[in-house]
């Protein structure tokens, strides 16, 4: 790469490149639904219409949107102090054997508005509990977060199989779930809010979660960016180096780090338990807390991007499952390919295109690249 | 007696457990010793699973199949490559966009092409890899101790088994005793000499990722087309990241690598085994902890209580040259 890199405006770095690569992506994707004989407009106008077209489906991409708003929060921070938790998975799929505890020990006894903030420290605890142990490894022992965190997703699958088969299981029962929770421990709707605009919804599991979401958002966003804590970490993320320089504990900010993200994806389990499902069941997770990457990246770690992908994805899910029913040749698994195309072109190959966007914006205007332009030779 | 014939059915499918974790994981060495990091090695098994069922149903061959399975394979690793290494992108997070794509396009293209649910029609068996019986197996299976041995534990495999096995020697010559293998062990130690040398990283590292996709490829390949007859949807299920595992396990050396993944296998093949029967002294394990037990010993030798496992130095880092 010959052309140093100049900066870009600002609009163009976090509005301008992300678009392009998303625009990539959708492309790749409707190479995929060509190869499988369909039509990709049709896709896609099938795809936004299930989502937004009707209460019901801006109900179930809301929904959706709320798990991944943690999922992808808690990738954020970890970014944000340089390390890659891919462990999400794991620790929202633990943090269910913490919720299910206290729902089933409180639901008959206090009301919901009493078990939810339990049920939120729970899940919050379990979730960082589980990102704690590899956090510690990697900040004493040097072992590599990427590989423990994988490996302790395993761990959690097989923990709570085990779990759930062999303790939280009523007994009579076979499935390996818990018993349905009571009252006490459902979460109420906020199928309201949308019918307030005049839609109508029939059912959908859209909950009071999505509210502690974008309350997490802003304190992430807080965290980040307006506290010696954050700008710690964000210092770390920079040059770890740096930070040792300047005495901030190498430790001490790995092990936080790790659990506040641990703690944000532990607390993703809540929706899909207390919020949908009324009880805590095998798999229940089912890749929410990976597709917390694709989130992250394409929300370039902010809060506020994080909500937009978040609810970008939510679409594609929602969306996604309407497509399956309209369109035979194409299943759910759609959605995933679509997921793999993004944190591709938006993690992965986030630079290729940014050359030529500098090349493009120099050559329209020198200064808004902040190059002067040089005088007497033309631009 | 019985006991005797129990030990050799386990050790037997601890063969046929760890061949796909043996591929993988030299696919794995190649990549990493070169310092790429890959965690799409499930990914790509799964895809040569995908493409050496599909192509050996459509065109009744096995062979087609696997090279097929290959070649799907490879292509997968230099898409990793182009964002790896072409555009020094970040590897974990180019592996991790392999894996959701290879999951997702197997299961839909699957689906569309031959309306199974996401499976490959049943394969025959002559579009599948059938054991190759070895002179005189038959004969001396009667034979006590040794013929077990000979007829069970070394005979009756597919070709892609003794492929597997002949890798681990095959790799440690290239590694050890090739100009292109010191020339990738020191890329993935120290690229910025190599360069100096006048060799050329950015090729050196796509090579060693291409070895990665040829073995992935097989490994893919021995799943649907010899341990399954047919691909389904998720069945590399793990397998890539317990290879990667054994990997780490092994400290990156191909004769390690063999025995960890067999170590592995044998862990798996001994849970099927004990499903739900009692051990002496123990008692009962329960079968989540054997299945957890290969993370479990990954985790605990990364923590550097069994030994150290010291990565390539230069691995995970995209190489800048100077200007």
């Amino acid at each position: 790469m010959s052309t140093p890199y100049a900066k870009l405006p600002a609009w163009a770095d976090y509005g301008l490149i992300p678009v392009i690569n998303l625009l990539v992506a959708f492309v790749v994707a409707g190479f995929v639904v060509l190869l499988v004989g369909e039509n990709p407009f049709r896709a896609a106008a099938v795809l936004v219409e299930g989502a937004f077209g009707r209460g019901q489906g801006i109900a179930f991409t809301l929904f959706y949107a709320t798990t991944f708003i943690f999922s992808g929060l808690s990738v954020a921070v970890a970014a944000h102090c340089g390390l890659f938790n891919i462990g999400g998975e794991g620790q929202g799929y633990i943090a269910g054997l913490g919720i299910g505890i206290v729902c089933l020990a409180f639901d008959s006894v206090l009301p919901w508005w009493l078990t939810f903030p339990i049920a939120i420290i729970a899940a919050a605890a379990m979730g960082a509990l589980w990102a704690l142990i590899p956090a510690y490894l990697q900040a004493k022992r040097g072992s590599h977060i990427v590989i423990t965190t994988i490996m302790f997703n395993f761990i959690a699958a097989s923990v709570m199989v085990r779990a759930l088969v062999g303790y939280l299981k009523p007994p009579a029962s076979m499935a390996p779930q818990t018993r349905t929770f009571l009252e006490g421990a459902q979460l109420p709707k906020l199928n309201w809010v949308i019918e307030l605009f005049g839609a109508k919804i029939r059912s959908a599991p859209f909950n009071i979660s999505f509210l502690l979401a974008l309350a997490m958002a802003f304190l992430v966003w807080v965290l980040i960016w307006r506290t010696r804590l954050g700008y710690e970490m964000r210092t770390y993320g920079h040059s770890s180096k740096a930070a040792r320089y300047a005495g901030i504990s190498e430790t001490r900010i790995i092990i936080i780090a790790m659990m506040i993200s641990g703690a944000l994806a532990g607390m993703m389990a809540l929706n899909p338990t207390m919020g949908d499902q009324h009880n805590v069941a095998l798999e229940f997770v089912s890749g929410a807390g990976f597709v917390g990457i694709a989130v992250a990246l394409m929300g370039r770690l902010h809060p506020v991007g994080i909500v937009l992908a978040a609810i970008l994805f939510g679409m594609l899910y929602q969306g996604g499952a309407e497509l399956a029913f309209e369109m035979p040749a194409i299943s759910r698994d759609m959605i995933v390919i679509i997921q793999g195309l993004v944190i591709l072109f938006a993690g992965a190959l986030e630079h290729m295109f940014r050359p030529y966007v500098q090349a493009l914006f120099a050559s329209l205007s020198p200064r808004s690249v902040g190059m002067e332009a040089v005088k007497g030779k033309g631009a | 007696m019985d006991l005797f014939n129990a030990v050799i059915q386990v050790l037997d499918s601890t063969i046929r457990l760890s061949v796909p974790l043996l591929l993988a994981c030299l696919a794995g060495l190649y990549s990493e010793r070169a310092g790429i990091f890959d965690i799409g090695l499930e990914g790509k098994m799964l895809v040569g699973a995908f493409a050496g069922a599909a192509a050996a149903s459509v065109f009744h061959s096995a062979y087609l199949g696997l090279g097929m399975a290959i070649l799907i394979s490879v292509a997968f690793a230099l898409v990793h490559g182009f964002a790896s290494i072409t555009h020094r992108g970040n590897q974990i997070v180019s592996g991790v966009a392999i894996n959701f794509i290879a999951a997702g396009s197997t299961i839909m293209l699957g689906q569309a092409w031959f309306q199974q649910g996401g499976r490959t029609p049943a394969l025959s068996s002559d579009e599948r890899f059938g054991a190759i019986i070895w002179p005189g197996a038959d004969a001396l299976r009667s034979v006590p101790i040794l013929g077990p041995i000979y007829s069970e534990l070394i005979s009756g495999h597919s070709v892609l088994v003794y492929v597997a096995f002949l890798a681990v020697p095959f790799t440690w010559w290239v590694l050890f005793r090739t100009r292109f293998g010191l020339r990738m062990r020191a890329v993935g130690e120290n690229p910025a000499a190599v360069d100096t040398a006048g060799i050329s990283v950015a090729w050196l590292r796509y090579r060693a990722l291409i070895c990665t996709g040829v073995l992935t490829g097989i490994a893919g390949a021995y799943l649907s087309m010899v341990q399954n007859g047919g691909f389904v949807k998720d069945m590399t299920a793990g397998k890539g990241y317990i290879a990667l595992a054994a990997l780490i396990f092994a400290k990156w050396k191909p004769v390690n690598a063999m025995f960890a993944c067999l170590l592995f296998g044998f862990l798996d093949a001994l849970s099927i085994r004990l499903q739900g029967t009692p051990l002496p002294l123990i008692g009962k394990v329960p079968v989540q902890l054997m299945q957890a037990l290969p993370y479990i010993l990954t985790v605990i030798l990364l923590a550097g209580f069994i030994g150290k496992a010291i990565p390539p130095r230069a691995g995970g880092v995209p190489y800048v040259k100077e200007r």
